[in-house]
């Protein structure tokens, strides 16, 4: 096996960790603030995936491009679904939290199914197959686009939270949540605001991995725990964290495929998980619970 | 006799005699909704009683058939024999993952993510293992299906449902027992307020994970059943997290911490899936994920309007007091 072959095949899991970076980022986000975990994570995911290729197959719009729509909608969805499903259910406990986005995401994946049925489906784009040459070393287009969109993305919602009022007052709300609502936050709102935002973020994420890999519904129940993953290892509502966990997973995802077998990938995952979750359980970029 | 145990007996007589009036596929209904109902009860001691959720039963029940299967696929030994075993191996799984996350103050959501980390890490390692048939699957020997062979466990369909009924009422009453001994106070207390409850001098470390021990060993023996019931396994199926979801929603839906509330919820759920699947059939709109989708709108109604799951209301109803 050759140097270049894992130069190659590592930056590759860096660029793809980037965007599953992004969508645990969505998930942080809204774990941090909310406190409530959103175990329909990647049938959302899954949703925005689908909007995209449909996008493109009806109006030939680049993914890219499909990104502006897409994410505005989902902002919306998921501002709806904190405002009229979730809300209620902030002091419920937590099986009972766990179940009603179970159900949400049973829903979600089966109208998939029932719309476009099991089969899969993808964007061709002409510079999908294109790539930039470094010497020996190729950095695929597509790969390359969707990381900087990520980390874009990531950059801005950073900076919305550190330089916004309204994204001051949610992190108020995620440090003390009554105290915020003793200085008079609307904290229902702000809640129903950073669904939106996380799920905008989904949104963004999806668009963009529309161009790496193809959709089926089956991916749902996959990226919800792809995304658990990464932010347990980053540290749960940690923004910096989900970035580099995405990035930990993705290489380490890579480099499984190309050294062990592809489908002992996840396995490594899994098992990184167990041991962050014992040994660090507020993870690599978490404050301590 | 008290209202609840006079309901209790005609329920059990009902059930005794169901065999001999019910067709196939009613007792095929019947045997699952007992496995659901058996399987959430164990379930439920972990998180009902004691407050550990789990969202990765699914592992018990697949260490438990695996266990049970392996042995008599490879060596001939019969479950009387893999039945213990599974229940070891399962129990002993369960302490270790509850020594880790418990010795390492892994709790709440993160608990909940571990065990899930654990059932999906040893999914994918079971496909990777060939002496149990990696994701090709493991098929159990069938024998014939006519005569009753207690010894191998294999007989008519009747058997599997009368099998299935012994356990599930064996796990109500031992709950009962478990609820009303000195570990069912020292678990509420630990699930109503961990800190208190250690103040108070409960060692809790200890008894949650005896919460974990039992609920893992019950949990395996529905592994033993699934493995010589459908006689094949295949990790992808025993161990995902869709099936740690089936155990949990029979008691999320008839009320967690309740006795009789995940038999209430296993008959509900299944004769709801059972009665949606016709229903689609006979509209003729067979269309792959509708069952699902009707599933999961039921679903999210129950949670969003019945907080504390039906039996808690029915009971009320009813005019018992659990």
């Amino acid at each position: 096996m050759s140097f270049d072959l894992v130069v190659n095949v590592v930056l590759a899991g860096i660029l793809t960790g980037l965007v599953y970076g992004l969508m645990a980022l969505g998930l942080s986000v809204i774990f941090g603030v909310v406190r409530v975990v959103n175990f329909a994570h990647g049938e959302l995911m899954t949703v925005a995936m689908y909007a995209a290729t449909l996008l493109f197959a009806r109006f030939e719009l680049d993914p890219f491009l499909a990104v502006l729509p897409v994410s505005i909608a989902f902002f919306a969805l998921g501002y709806a679904l904190q405002a009229g499903l979730i809300n209620p259910f902030i002091t419920r406990p937590e099986h009972s939290q766990f179940m009603l986005l179970v159900a949400v995401g049973l829903i979600v994946i089966n109208a998939l199914l029932m719309a476009f049925g099991p089969d899969a489906r993808s964007v061709q784009v002409d510079y999908q197959l294109e790539s930039f040459e470094l010497g020996d070393i190729l950095v695929d287009k597509a790969r390359l686009y969707a990381a900087g969109l990520a980390v874009l993305t990531a950059l801005a919602l950073f900076g919305f939270f550190r330089v916004t009022r309204t994204g001051k007052a949610i992190r108020a709300c995620a440090d003390n949540h009554f105290a915020a609502q003793v200085v008079g936050l609307n904290v229902k709102r702000l809640y129903a605001l950073t669904f939106g935002l996380g799920a905008a973020c989904v949104a963004v994420a999806g668009c963009a991995l529309t161009l790496l890999v193809d959709v089926t519904p089956s991916l749902g129940p996959q990226y919800t725990l792809l995304a658990f993953v990464i932010v347990i290892v980053g540290g749960l509502g940690s923004m910096l964290g989900a970035l580099v966990g995405g990035v930990l997973i993705g290489v380490s995802e890579a480099l499984a495929g190309l050294l062990i077998s592809p489908s002992a990938k996840s396995m490594l995952s899994f098992g990184l998980l167990i041991v962050v979750l014992i040994v660090r359980p507020q993870g690599l970029f978490g404050r301590k619970p | 006799m008290t209202r609840a145990a006079r309901l209790l007996a005609i329920l059990l007589v009902a059930a005794v005699v169901f065999p001999w009036i019910a067709g196939p596929y009613a007792l095929s209904v019947a045997t699952l909704i007992l496995y659901f109902a058996y399987t959430s009860q164990a379930w439920n001691v972990m998180m009902g009683f004691a407050g550990q959720l789990s969202l990765g039963h699914a592992l018990y029940v697949g260490i438990g058939a695996y266990a049970a299967g392996a042995l008599y696929y490879h060596l001939g030994i019969g479950p009387w024999a893999g039945l213990p075993l599974a229940i070891a191996v399962a129990a002993l799984a369960g302490v270790i993952i509850g020594w880790l996350a418990f010795r390492f103050g892994v709790a709440g959501v993160y608990f909940a993510l571990l065990t899930i980390a654990f059932a999906e890490f040893t999914r994918i390692g079971f496909d990777h293992m060939a002496w149990t048939g990696g994701p090709g699957g493991m098929f159990l020997p069938v024998a014939e299906r006519d005569h009753i062979d207690l010894l191998h466990f294999r007989g008519p369909p009747a058997l599997y449902y009368y099998a299935m009924l012994a356990l599930t009422a064996g796990a109500l009453a031992l709950c009962a027992r478990l609820l009303d001994s000195r570990a069912g106070y020292y678990w509420r207390a630990i699930r109503d307020n961990e800190d208190a409850a250690q103040a108070l001098g409960v060692h809790v470390f200890r008894w949650k994970l005896l919460a974990v021990a039992i609920s893992a060993g019950m949990t395996a023996i529905s592994g033993v059943f699934f493995a010589f019931y459908y006689n094949n396994l295949f990790p992808e199926q025993i161990f995902s997290t869709g099936r740690s979801i089936e155990i949990i929603l029979g008691s999320v839906i008839g009320g967690v911490g309740t006795l009789f509330g995940p038999i209430l919820g296993a008959a509900a759920l299944t004769l709801l899936s059972e009665a949606v699947t016709a229903a689609l059939a006979a509209l003729g709109w067979e269309v792959p994920g509708a069952k699902q989708v009707v599933y999961g709108v039921v679903l999210l109604g129950v949670v969003v309007f019945l907080p504390h799951g039906i039996w808690p209301p029915l009971a009320h109803r009813l005019g018992i007091r659990r």
